[in-house]
C-alpha cells in the first residue's frame, strides 16, 4: 500500500499580506519498501509536503492518501495515520522531555494505549534499531546524552511506534561527520533489515546519493523532477540553476569529463570514482 | 492554533501613519484615550468616529483587520453592556419577570459599548501601524527623562524588546514541539481538565528548556558584543521630527481641540 498525494496545493496565511503558495499541484506516489529522498532548497515545501503525509497540515487543495485512508477525513483515523506514517522533525531532540531514556521512547507506544509488556519490548527493540545498549542506557536522562546520542534517542522514539513508513527530516543538521555517519548508517540498516519505507528529506545532495532508490526534487513547491539518483544527477545544470548542486564529486567527474578524459558517466560514489580514474589513467599510459 | 493570536500585530505597510515619530503616536494614543472619557454624549462620538475612520484611510490597514482586533475583548464588551443594561435605575421601559430594563439602562449600555469599542480600534492603530522594535524604542525616548529618578529606562526598553522579539519564536517553538509529540501520538485537544493538563507536560518541558537556553546564549552573545546597559550607547535609527509629524500633530491638536470645545459647549 502507498502514499500518494493527488494535486496537492498549500496556501499559508490566506487573505493577509504574508499569503504564500507552498505547494502547488503535487502529485506524489511512494511505495511500501521504498527508499526515497526529497530534495529542495530551503522554502521548497517540503517541510510542508510531509506534514500533509501524517495529518499535521492539511492541504487546501487535493487530497493525501495513507495505505488507502484519506487523511484529515476522519478525526478518529489520525491516530492510526500518525502511527502508520512515523515522522522525525528537524533537530528531534528538543522534543524530549521525560527523566529516563526509556520512558521518553515508550511516550509514542503509552498513546497507542498498548500492554506494559508490549511496550516494554517496543522500548528495548527501538533503542537497540539506533545502535544503544538497552541495560546501559535505559535509566540515563536525555539531557545528559551528546547531541548525536539525543538525535538517536528521539528516533527511537518515533521507531518504537512500529510506523510502515519512516520519515525523517533532515536528520543529521548540526551534527558532527561521525554523528552524521552514525545516523545514516542506522537508517540504511533500519530499511534493509524490515520493510519500513524510509523518505530521507534533504536539501544536501551529498548525503542522499548514496543512500536513496528514488530522488524527488521539490523546487518552487513543485516537483521539479523525479528519477534515480544517477538520472537526477545527470542533469547537474538544472540542478545548479536552481541552486541545488551535485555531490562533489559527481561534479569532478563532470569537469574531468569536459576535459576530454573518457570516464563513465553516472558515479556517485568516491570508491567508483577512484575505479574509474585509475582505469583511465592506465589507458593512457599505454 | 495561534494563527488567531495577535500580540503587537504589526501590519506592515508604508504609509504616513506608519512613517510618524513613535513618540508622538505613543503620545497621540495617550490623549486619544483621554479624549474617549471626555465625551458625554453620543454625538462626540461622532467626531472620533469620523477622525478615526479619516486616520485608518490613511493607514491603509484594512478596516477589517482593525475590527478583528476586537474579537479577543468581545466578551468583555459584551458584560459591560449587560451589567449596565440592568443595573442602572431610571425610568423603565421593558419588565420581563424580575429584569427591569430602563431607559437610562440602555443609553448607558450603548454608550460604554461605543465607548470601549472605540477605545480598542484606536489603540490597536497604535501597534498595527508600528513595529514592536520602534515602538519600544519610542517608549524609552519618552521614559528617558525619568531615569534622575532612577528609573532603568534602557533596561525596561530592553528587556521588552526581547519579550516581543521572542513571542514569535517562542510561538513556533511551541507549534513545532507540540507537532513533534502529535506524531507520537499526543493528544492536546480532548479529555477533561486535569488530562489536558497533565498532556501539556511533554510540550512545556521542552519548551522551557529550549526557552533557558535560548535565554543563556543570547545572553552570551550580548556580552560578546560587549553589551553592557544603556550608558553612551548610540542607535542605528534617530528619532527626528519631520515635517509630516509636525502636519500630524496639527491634525491631532485640532481633534482635541474640537472634543473639548465640544465638551464646554
Amino acid at each position: 500500500m502507498p502514499i500518494k498525494a493527488e494535486n496537492i496545493k498549500y496556501i499559508y496565511s490566506e487573505g493577509t499580506p504574508f499569503r504564500t503558495l507552498a505547494l502547488d499541484n503535487v502529485n506524489i506516489k511512494i511505495d511500501q519498501g521504498e527508499f526515497v529522498g526529497i530534495i529542495g532548497h530551503t522554502g521548497s515545501g517540503k517541510s510542508t509536503l510531509i506534514q500533509l503525509f501524517n495529518g499535521l497540515e492539511s492541504a487546501t487543495e487535493g487530497r493525501v492518501e495513507v495505505d488507502g485512508i484519506l487523511v484529515g477525513e476522519d478525526k478518529k483515523k489520525l491516530k492510526l495515520i500518525r502511527q502508520t506514517v512515523g515522522l522525525v522533525f528537524q533537530y528531534p531532540e528538543y522534543q524530549l522531555f521525560e527523566e529516563t531514556v526509556a520512558k521518553d521512547v515508550a511516550f509514542g507506544p503509552l498513546n497507542l494505549d498498548l500492554s506494559q509488556e508490549e511496550i516494554d519490548v517496543r522500548v528495548k527493540e527501538a533503542l537497540e534499531l539506533v545502535g544503544f545498549n538497552y541495560n546501559k542506557i535505559k535509566d540515563a536522562s536525555p539531557f545528559e546524552l551528546s547531541g548525536g546520542q539525543k538525535r538517536r534517542v528521539a528516533i527511537a522514539g518515533v521507531l518504537a511506534m512500529k510506523p510502515n513508513y519512516l520519515i525523517l527530516d533532515e536528520p543529521t543538521a548540526g551534527l558532527d561527520p561521525a554523528g552524521r555517519n552514525e545516523i545514516f548508517h542506522q537508517i540504511k540498516k533500519l530499511h534493509e533489515r524490515s520493510n519500513v519505507t524510509v523518505i530521507l528529506v534533504s536539501h544536501s545532495m551529498e548525503d542522499i546519493a548514496k543512500l536513496v532508490d528514488r530522488v524527488i526534487v521539490l523546487y518552487k513547491g513543485k516537483v521539479h523532477m523525479q528519477g534515480t539518483p544517477k538520472e537526477i544527477y545527470s542533469e547537474a545544470d538544472e540542478l545548479e540553476r536552481i541552486g541545488l548542486g551535485i555531490p562533489q564529486i559527481a561534479s569532478i567527474v563532470r569537469e574531468l569529463r569536459n576535459r576530454g578524459f573518457n570516464i563513465k558517466q553516472g558515479i556517485l560514489t568516491i570508491e567508483e570514482a577512484k575505479e574509474e580514474i585509475l582505469k583511465e589513467v592506465k589507458r593512457r599510459n599505454v | 492554533m495561534f494563527k488567531n493570536l495577535t500580540i503587537g500585530q504589526h501590519y506592515p505597510v508604508d504609509s504616513p501613519i506608519h512613517n510618524l515619530d513613535p513618540r508622538l503616536k505613543i503620545i497621540f494614543t495617550i490623549i486619544f484615550i483621554i479624549s474617549l472619557f471626555l465625551i458625554e454624549s453620543f454625538i462626540g462620538f461622532l467626531i472620533v468616529i469620523v477622525f478615526l475612520t479619516v486616520v485608518i484611510t490613511i493607514s491603509r490597514v484594512p478596516v477589517k483587520f482593525v475590527i478583528k482586533g476586537l474579537r479577543p475583548i468581545l466578551f468583555i464588551i459584551l458584560v459591560t453592556f449587560i451589567i449596565n443594561l440592568l443595573m442602572t435605575p431610571g425610568r423603565v421601559v421593558l419588565t420581563l419577570g424580575f429584569i427591569k430594563i430602563t431607559e437610562e439602562g440602555l443609553r448607558q449600555a450603548g454608550f460604554m459599548a461605543v465607548r470601549l469599542i472605540l477605545l480598542i480600534m484606536g489603540t490597536s492603530l497604535l501597534t498595527l501601524t508600528t513595529s514592536p522594535i520602534i515602538l519600544t524604542d519610542g517608549i524609552e525616548s519618552l521614559l528617558k527623562p525619568f531615569t534622575k529618578f532612577g528609573l532603568p529606562a534602557h533596561e525596561l526598553a530592553m528587556m521588552m524588546t526581547i519579550a516581543l522579539r521572542f513571542i514569535p519564536t517562542l510561538m513556533e517553538e511551541t507549534e513545532k514541539i507540540m507537532k513533534a509529540q502529535k506524531s507520537r501520538g499526543a493528544d492536546f485537544e480532548s479529555g477533561n481538565i486535569i488530562s489536558r493538563a497533565k498532556n501539556l507536560v511533554p510540550l512545556l518541558v521542552p519548551l522551557f528548556i529550549s526557552a533557558f537556553r535560548r535565554a543563556d546564549e543570547l545572553a552570551m552573545a550580548m556580552e560578546a558584543r560587549c553589551y553592557r546597559g544603556g550608558e553612551n550607547r548610540t542607535r542605528m535609527r534617530q528619532m527626528k521630527i519631520s515635517k509630516g509629524d509636525y502636519a500630524a500633530a496639527f491634525v491631532f491638536t485640532v481633534y482635541f481641540a474640537a472634543i473639548i470645545v465640544f465638551k464646554i459647549w
